[in-house]
């Protein structure tokens, strides 16, 4: 280094057991200036460390942590839009496990997120395990498994409007001219029909996530472990059951982690296609929270119908990192 | 009265203080300097209206106002289903456009938030006639007055005057009875009448409300005292699973508020509640379904005859550096020439917030459109009898009286939807 000086010092021999030598040796070695103010700073470890995580740190506190306890701080107050809110402790909770409206969307909101996230799951597998295959137009037809997931849900959500459409569905055109039925169906009409349509209509939009990731995880299974497999003797069900899908597991409980929080906290599709009607049977947390905090003003008590959700993702990302654990 | 530039700043010039006593006209008489600051900016929050016409006026108008004035005049048109988030917004940050539009009893909603307009709105009544009660009730919070009044989007019957003749109707029927039987005999010829039931904004709201009260029921009493199960309310729920079976069109639990609209205008049904958008579209598109449609009032049923209209008014915000201007601009808008021409614009669409309006040179031109006039005098507010509160926008926002009806559509028996109607209604307003 061009600036640094070189200055004699004393060399002891390392030698174990040598004779001391009578005269010095000198051995000129490079001098170190003493670094100075940030860049002095900055080389102690913990400073750096903290410096480099400061904007992380801040960010999260802004925007998750702020939020978040503003929230909770919601929820356990009376506020309104425009007034302080006073303190009430759990009495918003108390008030919504005594709405059968919110005990109704509490239902549906479990309801719509497991059923949409195992058939997920299932048909999502079923699509990467077809993927994974040598066809083709291999590309063309993976990039365009991922439409459904890339046009915003807004757009998607009122094509499939018209399709469920109780005068003009395209579904009941097709089913009353093939003579499958003999009267339209109302696909929205009915709680039970319309709750269907909500949970197909997600795992539409949420397939290839699963489809795409759980690809990408079949790709990183090494192909000699199926030779090796197949040389003992296992067949297809037997290799998929015993390799691949130990191996892909972590994937796809992370896939079925993110994918549950989402569902659980969804909202632009049911807000568009039923606005929690008829009869307030397809309301989730999600909705029905809207209504109360947004059309209603009642921030209080719509944030404690948020907040609701809050322990059951807790729980559930808590199971999945733990197991996520344990099997590594 | 014509304006130029200088003629307004010379007016304008009593804005800080005398201007908000007299109006545009004083403040011309006043010919005085202007005391705008240079750089003042008015921003102004609206719906997209369903009349693309009435934007463009009204905009115009405000451009108008920004060179006669000297003000930067900006105007935000929003969805109006994402109108209750920036208002929310808007208040909680204490930042925001001077001026926003409110719908229905939102006034109630968001009192704490605007400033008051007592002076204004007293203003426009003593030079146009009182309000219609309806328009009064939801911007009036604690006798202050939050909000401008500024019109009603009512919705009457739309119908095809030729289905109904062929029916046995040489007019559409004046009583709800009288609507079953004709209503049955078009369901019979497949020309059913349309009517959601579903939980969008307007439609389902206007036949539970209005039916509810035109039976003789309402959700709460003056006082504020829950009184729903009572037999007229039964009644009409009753009343109203009949129908379903009848008389209407049993898509109506999945619609929306356009379902009726396209049902209409295929053909599919022959009548339903709306706004004259229906009309207007018909007349553009599909003339030989516009020459046929005819407009009616609500049947009267035995607790006499309604409608559930909010109104619409617009709002100074109390965090606004600008009150001044924006009330300045609100009693520039509302004044006769430039009120004139926004409702010539909306044709028909909406009905001015007090009785001078109804001489409008628009309800000459087409006498079709007359009922909407007319409805106004029957509107009612959510929790009529009672006042229009926040906790009467709870049970709105819930759907609860509609989700009355849907559920006895759906089967459950008349009283126990009443009766549930009864407990949610006592937790809305408790």
């Amino acid at each position: 280094m061009a600036d640094q000086t070189i200055e004699p010092i004393l060399a002891k021999s390392a030698a174990s057991g040598a004779p001391a030598i009578a005269a010095p040796v000198v051995v000129a070695v490079p001098k170190s200036r003493r670094p100075r103010g940030l860049g002095h700073l900055l080389e102690q470890e913990h400073i750096l460390a903290g410096a480099l995580l400061a904007p992380t740190l801040v960010i999260l506190t802004l925007f998750i942590a702020y939020p978040f306890v503003l929230g909770i701080w919601l929820a356990v107050s009376d506020k309104v839009v425009g007034r302080p809110g006073n303190f009430v402790g759990l009495q918003n909770f108390w008030v919504n496990l005594n709405d059968t409206i919110f005990l109704r969307a509490f239902q549906n909101t479990f309801v719509y997120t497991f059923i949409a996230t195992a058939l997920k799951l299932a048909l999502g597998m079923g699509a990467a395990l077809l993927l994974n295959q040598h066809f083709r137009f291999k590309r063309i037809v993976r990039a365009g498994m991922l439409l459904p997931w890339i046009v915003p849900t807004v757009l998607s959500t009122l094509a499939w409007q018209w399709m469920f459409d109780a005068t003009f569905s395209v579904f009941n055109w097709m089913l009353l001219n093939v003579g499958l039925i003999s009267q339209r169906i109302l696909w929205l009409g009915d709680g039970t029909m319309a709750m269907g349509c909500l949970i197909l209509v997600n795992v539409w939009r949420g397939m290839p996530f699963f489809a795409i990731t759980l690809l990408a995880g079949l790709q990183t299974v090494n192909p000699d472990l199926h030779e090796a497999a197949e040389i003992d003797g296992a067949n297809a069900w037997q290799r998929y059951w015993r390799v691949t899908l130990p191996l892909i597991k972590p994937i796809m409980l992370v896939v079925v982690l993110f994918s549950m929080i989402a569902t659980f906290a969804d909202f632009q599709l049911i807000y568009v296609l039923t606005r929690g009607g008829p009869y307030s049977s397809t309301h989730v947390f999600g909705t029905y929270a809207y209504e109360i905090a947004m059309r209603a003003a009642k921030l209080g008590q719509g944030a404690s119908i948020s907040l609701f959700l809050f322990p059951f993702l807790l729980m559930v990302i808590v199971f999945q990192l733990w197991y996520i654990r344990r099997s590594d | 009265m014509r304006l130029d530039r200088r003629a307004f700043l010379r007016a304008a010039g009593a804005a800080t203080g005398a201007a908000a006593v007299g109006g545009i006209p004083d403040i011309v008489a006043a010919q005085k300097a202007p005391s705008f600051p240079k750089g003042t900016k008015l921003n102004i929050l609206e719906w997209v209206s369903f009349v693309p016409a009435s934007d463009v006026e009204f905009k115009r108008l405000a451009a108008e106002f920004g060179k006669l004035s000297g003000v930067d005049v900006t105007v935000d048109l929003i969805n109006m289903n994402d109108l209750n988030p920036r208002i929310a917004s808007a208040i909680e940050t204490k930042s925001g456009p001077d001026i926003i539009m409110m719908i229905s009893n939102w006034p109630h909603l968001y009192a704490d938030g605007l400033a008051d307009v007592d002076d204004l709105a007293e203003e426009i009544a003593s030079r146009d006639g009182a309000y219609y009660e309806h328009n009064k009730k939801v911007s009036v919070v604690n006798n202050r007055w939050k909000a401008v009044p500024l019109c009603s989007v009512p919705a009457t019957w739309a119908y095809r005057e030729d289905w109904f003749k062929e029916a046995g109707a040489s007019k559409f029927p004046d009583t709800w009875d009288e609507w079953r039987k004709v209503g049955i005999a078009l369901k019979k010829k497949n020309q059913p009448m349309g009517q959601a039931f579903g939980h969008s904004l307007g439609d389902p709201n206007n036949w539970a409300y209005s039916v509810t009260w035109g039976f003789g029921g309402s959700e709460i009493d003056q006082s504020g005292k829950v009184v729903i199960n009572s037999k007229e309310t039964i009644e009409a729920v009753k009343f109203t699973v009949a129908v379903w079976k009848d008389c209407l069109d049993e898509g109506g639990l999945a619609w929306d508020d356009s379902s009726n609209n396209r049902a209409y205008l295929a053909s599919t049904i022959s009548a339903t509640i709306n706004g004259a958008s229906i009309y207007f579209v018909a007349k553009r598109q599909f003339p030989d379904i516009a020459k046929v449609t005819g407009h009616a009032h609500m049947p009267k049923g035995p607790g006499g005859r309604f409608y559930s209209i909010g109104g619409q008014g617009r709002a100074v915000m109390k965090y606004s550096k600008n009150q001044q201007v924006a009330k300045e601009f609100l009693r520039w808008f509302m004044d006769r020439p430039q009120y004139d021409k926004w409702m010539a614009a909306n044709d028909g669409y909406v009905v001015g917030p007090t009785p001078y309006w109804e001489k409008h040179a628009l309800w000459e031109k087409d006498p079709k459109l007359a009922p909407f006039k007319e409805s106004v005098k029957y509107g009612r507010w959510p929790g009529y009898p009672g006042p229009p509160t926040r906790k009467a926008s709870e049970a709105l926002v819930k759907y609860i009286l509609v989700d009355m009806y849907a559920q006895a559509i759906k089967g459950m028996k008349a009283e126990d939807a009443v009766k549930w109607a009864e407990s949610e209604l006592k937790k809305a307003y408790a």
